[in-house]
């Protein structure tokens, strides 16, 4: 790695010039070199015990966790000694570097080699490469293209989740009083676990034969009010609760926009005699667009994890109908131990996220230039 | 055009002030309606005996009697807190773990992540072709990363290093999770601090990592707790992985409660206990640190 001049908001600041000696370097470089190769020994010494041709390994890969940690301290040493000042500077990336590397890196690529192979935790004849059978099979899923559609109609929920967070922090920006007890208030369902949620609204609030909410509707004229029975409803149940969960989390977003918006325009605009719908869609709304943006995307990268819900509350029932990807593969893990399947439809929406994501980022950045050259 | 006047009391303008604050709070009490109601139906049911949940009583005192009822279950009720309970043993032991892991991952991931904000904030660094923000969107990447991605490679992957079921391995695996956060907000915090305290402090002599320590650190401290409090929320959260890489060890508040609420004999008011229990602490952090919740949440989304 090389770190070069500092600088931090287009200023520059020199590192002091170190005479470092030759010998140091050299002995950086050896210290590195070392260290590397004895990674590499310990990682073959493990490999060609537990592929047997070797019986005298460790009883299992942690020594080898080990051993990267050594190394990784030993390359920041080697860093310092042949860099100097600019490996001090290495020395403040490297770990976090290292350590998502170590983490994120590898089991990605080998969750690449489960993809590939019939592995189930519960047959006994152990995992063998299968090719493209995942993939055909993956391909004539019908309950993953299922929690694939459901993932559609849970983004598109996030429009609606907007428009009411926009609505709350309108009212929380408003000349109101007790503002801070209305904060905590609104904040709080984004604090609490979705595990618990899924108990205290899905199978309590929301239970059929005394939970209030049921009582209420029966009140309203709903004659049988099971939320998780029909598929139109329990999907519409699962999305109130998320939006329960979520909302805060956009409206603090929003909020904070609203407070950073330059008090002269809208006080000019009043002068004008514009009404406040008309100031809200002319001057509050556009204003407001980038950071409506930032909320709305990582919204939905959230939203595109949505689970332990789903989870807790209905298992993907009524027939799928509220079945997101995870929930789905989550149940492949779990009930039917179908590991090699489970991480081929992991990958898949992997790679539909990351593709999604993309043009997502892309149409908004060119949208978001016409409206600023419009 | 009229609008809502602030000086003149003209009288239409008073009666649209008027309507405007009836509408304004009425919206803002029905929400705030919305999001206490569940807490307090789930409080309030933990003290209720089967006939009230049955009719759906509400108030205490004033339509049903109060009762220790599911707390007795969990062996936290004031009769039975001397007693010798399993189950209380069992939920102080998730309860243990859930705070252990949190703040152990939020712990790691506050050390590593604002080192590495601190040095994308003030460093150029390069590796290979990529240059700063580079590394910056590779860190916030691995926002989009979803669990079940990495579920099962990390499955074998502990087997292997003799990980699962351990608290070790879910503080790492919540570190990653939260690392792109804590780096996003301390990136934003150090971006604020002027670099010319550090100047003066390397011209007396300090190294880099002196002035960071000593200069930089006390200043971003804001920045640093905000970060935390987020890290320890979400991992306390957490499910996913917490269902999938542990059994009995390592098991955290939210799978202990999720195993409740699948067993069908389970009653409402223990169910209720428990459910109070896990979010205790979390509505707590709610309602005194919410400053700190809302400075990480928009920590660099305002510019």
């Amino acid at each position: 790695m090389q770190t070069g001049q500092a600088t931090a908001g287009g200023q520059v600041y020199e590192a002091a010039e170190q005479n470092l000696s030759a010998r140091r370097k050299v002995w950086g470089r050896i210290l590195i070199v070392a260290a590397s190769l004895g990674l590499a020994i310990m990682v073959m010494w493990q490999l060609l015990d537990s592929m047997g041709v070797i019986a005298t390994g460790f009883p299992n890969w942690r020594p080898v966790a080990f051993a990267y940690l050594v190394w990784a301290i030993a390359l920041g040493a080697g860093q310092v000694m042949i860099h100097g000042e600019n490996g001090h500077r290495a020395l403040f990336l490297l770990p976090a570097l290292l350590f998502t590397i170590a983490m994120v890196i590898f089991p990605t690529f080998f969750g690449l080699y489960i993809a590939f192979t019939d592995w189930n935790l519960s047959s006994f004849t152990g995992q063998k490469f299968n090719g493209l059978d995942n993939v055909r099979a993956l391909v004539a899923d019908e309950y993953f293209w299922n929690a694939l559609l459901n993932m559609v109609y849970y983004v598109l929920s996030v429009a609606v989740q907007y428009a009411i967070a926009f609505g709350l922090a309108l009212l929380l920006n408003a000349e109101i009083k007790a503002r801070k007890f209305f904060r905590v208030a609104f904040l709080l369902p984004f604090m609490l676990s979705p595990v618990a949620i899924s108990w205290m609204i899905g199978k309590s609030l929301m239970e059929y034969r005394f939970g209030p909410l049921a009582t209420l509707m029966r009140h309203l004229g709903w004659e049988s009010p099971a939320f998780f029975a029909t598929p139109w409803i329990a999907r519409l149940s699962i999305v109130a609760m998320d939006s329960w969960v979520w909302i805060p989390f956009i409206m603090i977003l929003l909020l904070a926009g609203l407070q950073a918006l330059p008090k002269e325009v809208q006080e000019a605009a009043k002068v004008d005699g514009a009404t406040p719908w008309q100031s809200f869609w002319q001057i509050t709304f556009p204003l407001m667009l980038p950071i409506s943006v930032t909320a709305i995307v990582l919204r939905i990268i959230f939203q595109l994890k949505l689970a332990d819900i789903v989870i807790n509350t209905t298992s993907g029932g009524p027939g799928g109908a509220t079945d997101t990807v995870s929930s789905f593969i989550f149940r492949e893990y779990r009930d039917r131990s179908n590991v090699g399947y489970g991480t081929m439809v992991a990958e898949a929406y992997l790679i539909i996220i990351i593709i999604f994501i993309t043009l997502l980022l892309k149409v908004l950045r060119r949208w978001m230039r016409e409206e600023n050259d419009a | 055009m009229a609008y809502p006047a602030s000086s003149e009391p003209h009288p239409s303008g008073l009666l649209r002030h008027v309507t405007g604050r009836v509408f304004i709070y009425g919206a803002l009490l029905l929400w705030a309606f919305i999001c206490i109601f569940p807490i307090y139906w789930t409080v309030s049911t933990s003290l209720k005996k089967a006939p009230n949940v049955m009719k759906g009583n509400l108030i205490p005192w004033l339509d049903f009697q109060p009762d220790w009822l599911g707390w007795r279950s969990l062996g936290l009720s004031p009769d039975t807190i001397f007693n010798v309970s399993t189950v209380r043993d069992e939920f102080l032991l998730r309860f243990e773990n859930s705070i252990l892991v949190s703040i152990g991952a939020a712990a790691l991931a506050i050390i590593i992540g604002s080192l590495a904000a601190y040095g994308l904030s003030r460093f150029q660094y390069r590796l290979g072709p990529w240059r700063n923000k580079d590394i910056s969107f590779f860190f916030l990447s691995q926002l989009i990363l979803p669990p079940v991605v990495l579920a099962m490679p990390f499955l074998v992957l502990y087997k292997e290093l003799a990980l699962l079921d351990t608290i070790t391995g879910l503080v790492l695996v919540y570190t990653l999770m939260v690392l792109p956060i804590v780096i996003w907000i301390m990136r934003d915090q150090f971006d604020t601090i002027p670099i010319e305290l550090e100047q003066a402090a390397l011209v007396d002599g300090c190294s880099v990592w002196g002035a960071f320590l000593r200069i930089v650190l006390p200043i971003a401290l804001p920045g640093i707790v905000a970060a935390f409090i987020l890290a320890v929320v979400l991992s306390w959260n957490e499910y996913f992985f917490a269902a999938l890489l542990t059994s009995t060890n390592a098991k955290t508040l939210p799978v202990m409660v999720a195993s409740q609420t699948g067993s069908q004999g389970i009653s409402w008011w223990s169910m209720a206990a428990l459910s109070t229990a896990a979010i205790a602490p979390l509505v707590l952090i709610g309602v005194f640190l919410e400053r700190y919740i809302v400075k990480g949440l928009t920590a660099g989304a305002v510019k």
